[in-house]
């Protein structure tokens, strides 16, 4: 199938045309200030260099930082109305407590906390305070706000006041959109209650952005649908996108991931992302990233999402070098790294510069940084390695032998071996994001709460894998392709008939007509 | 009573503070620090009064958080359970509280008897039942030396106030107090018999509090400076490095309510060629190196992300992860051969190992 894989960063916009498991043409691009001519361009690159016609194009993929920049330069917020069902408790602690003071004000700082909630056995906390929810509901028309979220304490565990809650609020106010925190979050109030609310803000930002990708692939000259790659590295639909655009968070470092493990072959393998400032180092098991389990932090949010379990070490092709080679970063020159490293002839002892002098990588002018002592690129490449040896270390999840993978622009810098593990830096490194979104797949996930009083373990966790394949094909997954790639289920202690939350999560390859 | 009011940095530094103290186990403190925080901007004044400033006859009542931690960070507090309970026993009992007490300084618990504290418009003593986290109530130097912790007082977020009139035990006052709390809603707060001033001067591990900052004080100042944050933690504490090295495997199970495992370390830099263990249950219990215990319960192992001096709860535990292993000395009071039987290695099921403070275990290499 021919296809387009785009990266939209901060600073680059890459392209890939794929056709099967085959990389017709690749591009890069500077990303541009309105976002959807970048896209335009590197789509129109890469179609030309693969020399196809833009209608025998498929499909096109996307990854894009939209959504988290938004967040982290508090640009392009709307208000919500952040409703928590729960009280008394939690009373102490409000919506937006724990998050930086001018996010809190870009969403207008507009918080309720209402009588409702469940304990952890699934008894009733409180019932729910209607009375109160048409009280805000009258508060929200007269603010003017469009977009709400919804919080249960242990809403994850029953989602029913949760959606009586949102029925209610639709009965008065049925243009309002709603999230709710128990299709987003895991356990963690706090943590899963900022994830709603985050999402909530970014709603009308989604619709915006769809809409003009959509014009984007349309102007190219393009047929075919696209999709958005989401933090686990597989694919949403433009709907999906519209009402969760808060699970793109982690799109990029996943797509390094699955594009690092597509050019090598790999499945279980160390990969490290090599840019200006920094490293990201992740575990690969089969083919996708290992998922964090404890909170991530964005825009000085913390939240629960499931994330790819990515280690930031402060060492990228800008890092500054000290004169005796001893000491490198987290200091960078960054971007300005092609007019302030030596062999660009600038005046600053960068990380790339040692590569250079130490005959690694030929890049810029060479004599520039011939009389570099010996030495002292010698102590600065041992520097690296260490640095890159520990973070690699720390995304070990075992003794055995594993494959590290480097891409990104900085992984010039990558030694051949890091300590006993040997290393690989693949053919079109650079566009590795742009190959990762290529190549997504589609995703079904059930997480659910089963009853083992009538339902035996196997028969709990099949019900629950034909869910996923059923949510899978639902979203455009071709059947003959899924496979199960997690499944676990867990007993809960203190339920009543032998309850077991059960988690399955099916992908399979996009099906096209 | 003279008393130093803290501020939202102290609260900060405590935080850091606390979890090193909490020796693995305790429970994270951050959203009672958001909860501290929140009673501090609501105006309370959160204060410390020193042991030495407590009159012989005042009330020190002690008092803490009780609960599964799954459900402490799901159904967080109402806020005031404490004050309930506080209140139900005053007048229970008919007395009114001078000051309040910890009695855990190790994790979660370093912040309740501060929030309820500045709500009553009391002072909190700077000073502890445990000085470290411990996973029991009767493992406190107040319940190891003889104070009594019935009649106390139990409430949850609804307002529902339970009073324990009488235990037979402290051990059985645990057991009650752990069944209420689960019908509850698995989180309540519980605040126990007052001690008298003269009892709480004599029994208390002194100074907790001070010590827990000015230990987060001084992470918080060495990674400004790009120091190391461990070697400051340990010139503070007179605390010794024992270990550092990688982490090869982690074995963690649920039993009874208690996570127990062990940690396999592989020696580096200064201890490269040894092999280090650590036994954990809920804390960390017994290091030992190339089989040779090296530290053990109730002196503090503490275990300390190499790369920022974080401490690492054993939830945190990773394989791969880099971690230094410091011991600090527990104080006196938890030295006894009194306190030993309750929170000696002989109250974690190892009445076979003997207990040799960190001290012994040095005369005894130099003498090798």
């Amino acid at each position: 199938m021919l296809r387009i894989g785009v990266d939209v960063g901060g600073t680059n916009t890459d392209a890939v045309v794929m056709d099967g498991n085959s990389l017709l043409s690749t591009i890069k691009t500077a990303t541009t200030e309105d976002v959807t001519s970048g896209i335009r361009n590197a789509m129109a690159g890469a179609i030309a260099a693969a020399g196809v016609k833009p209608r025998s194009i498929r499909h096109v993929m996307i990854g894009t930082t939209h959504f988290t920049n938004a967040v982290v330069e508090r640009k392009h917020l709307t208000r919500v109305a952040a409703i928590r069902l729960g009280l008394p408790a939690a009373a102490c602690l409000p919506p937006m407590v724990d998050w930086p003071p001018d996010l809190r004000a870009a969403v207008g700082n507009h918080r309720y906390m209402l009588r409702g909630g469940y304990e952890y056995d699934g008894r009733v906390l409180s019932e729910l305070d209607v009375a109160g929810l048409d009280d805000v509901a009258a508060e929200i028309a007269a603010e003017g706000i469009g977009v709400a979220s919804i919080t249960s304490i242990f809403g994850p565990i029953n989602d029913a006041m949760e959606i009586a809650a949102r029925d209610r609020l639709l009965q008065r106010l049925p243009h309002l959109r709603i999230v709710l925190s128990s299709e987003i979050g895991r356990i963690g109030l706090l943590e899963r209650e900022s994830a709603a609310i985050l999402n909530a803000t970014l709603l009308d930002l989604a619709d915006l952005t769809v809409t003009a990708f959509g014009r984007a692939v349309a102007d190219s000259g393009l047929t075919c649908g696209f999709s958005i790659t989401q933090n686990d590295g597989t694919l949403m639909g433009e709907d999906k996108v519209r009402r969760f655009p808060v699970l793109t968070f982690a799109s990029g470092p996943t797509n390094s991931m699955r594009g690092a493990a597509f050019l090598t072959g790999l499945k279980h393998a160390v990969v490290v992302d090599i840019g200006g400032t920094t490293s990201d180092v992740g575990m690969l098991v089969k083919g996708f990233p290992r998922q964090t389990s404890t909170t991530v932090d964005i825009g000085g949010v913390r939240t629960n999402f499931r994330m790819p379990d990515v280690f930031a070490v402060g060492l990228g092709g800008g890092s500054l070098v000290s004169a005796d080679g001893a000491s490198i970063g987290p200091q960078s020159v960054g971007y300005r790294i092609t007019s302030e490293g030596l062999v660009f002839g600038g005046s600053t002892l960068t990380a790339t510069d040692i590569a250079v002098a130490s005959g690694k990588a030929a890049i810029g002018d060479a004599t520039k940084v011939a009389a570099i002592p010996a030495a002292v690129w010698q102590r600065a490449l041992a520097a690296m390695q260490t640095s890159l040896s520990r973070a690699v270390e720390r995304c070990r999840t075992s003794a055995e032998t594993v494959p590290v993978i480097a891409v990104g622009g900085g992984s010039i810098l990558m030694p051949d071996r890091l300590g006993d593990l040997p290393v690989t830096q693949p053919d079109h490194f650079e566009v590795a994001n742009a190959v990762g979104a290529a190549i997504a797949q589609i995703s079904g996930e059930v997480d659910r709460v089963f009853s083992l009083a009538r339902l035996s373990r196997e028969a709990a966790l099949a019900a629950a894998e034909a869910e996923a394949r059923a949510s899978a094909i639902a979203a455009g997954a071709r059947p003959d392709s899924i496979e199960v790639i997690e499944r676990e289920d867990i007993p809960l202690a203190y339920l009543p008939g032998n309850a077991t939350r059960v988690r399955v999560r099916v992908v399979g390859d996009l099906e096209t007509a | 009573m003279i008393s130093r009011e803290l501020t939202e940095a102290d609260l900060h530094c405590l935080e850091i503070g606390a979890a090193i103290l909490g020796t693995g186990g305790g429970g994270n403190p951050y959203l009672s620090k958001l909860r501290a925080l929140e009673v501090m901007r609501a105006g309370h004044s959160i204060r410390l009064v020193s042991l030495d400033e407590l009159p012989d006859d005042a009330k020190v009542v002690p008092l803490g958080g009780i609960g599964a931690p799954v459900v402490g960070v799901e159904r967080i507090r109402e806020g005031r359970e404490g004050l309930r309970a506080l209140w139900a026993l005053e007048r229970h009992l008919g007395f009114a509280a001078d000051a309040i007490a910890c009695e855990e300084i190790g994790g979660a618990n370093s912040m309740e008897p501060l929030i309820i504290a500045a709500q009553a418009g009391l002072p909190v003593v700077d000073g502890d039942g445990m000085g470290r986290a411990f996973p029991e109530m009767q493992m406190t130097t107040y319940s190891i030396y003889g104070h009594k912790s019935t009649p106390s007082a139990m409430s949850d977020p609804h307002g529902n106030v339970v009073i324990f009139e009488h235990a037979v035990s402290e051990l059985w006052h645990e057991r009650m107090a752990r069944a209420t709390m689960v019908s509850q809603g698995g989180s309540s707060a519980l605040a126990l018999a007052p001690m008298s001033g003269a009892f709480t001067r004599q029994f208390a591990v002194p100074g907790s509090y001070s010590r827990a900052i000015a230990l987060g004080a001084a992470v918080i100042t060495a990674r400004s400076q790009h120091l190391d944050p461990i070697a400051a933690i340990s010139e503070r504490e007179g605390g010794r490095l024992m270990f550092a090295g990688k982490i090869v495997d982690v074995r963690r199970e649920i039993d009874g309510g208690f996570v127990r495992g062990e940690v396999e370390i592989e020696g580096h830099d200064a201890f490269a060629g040894s092999s280090g263990n650590i036994h954990l249950q809920n804390e960390y219990l017994i290091f030992r190196r190339d089989g040779v215990i090296e530290v053990i319960v109730p002196d503090l192992i503490v275990v300390l992300n190499a790369d920022d001096g974080l401490a690492l709860s054993t939830d945190m535990l990773r394989f791969g992860q880099r971690i230094c292993i410091l011991a600090l000395p527990a104080h006196e009071l938890l030295r006894t051969a009194r306190a030993l039987e309750v929170i000696g290695p002989r109250g974690f099921g190892f009445p076979e190992l003997p207990f040799s403070t960190l001290e012994d275990v040095d005369t005894a290499a130099s003498a090798d």
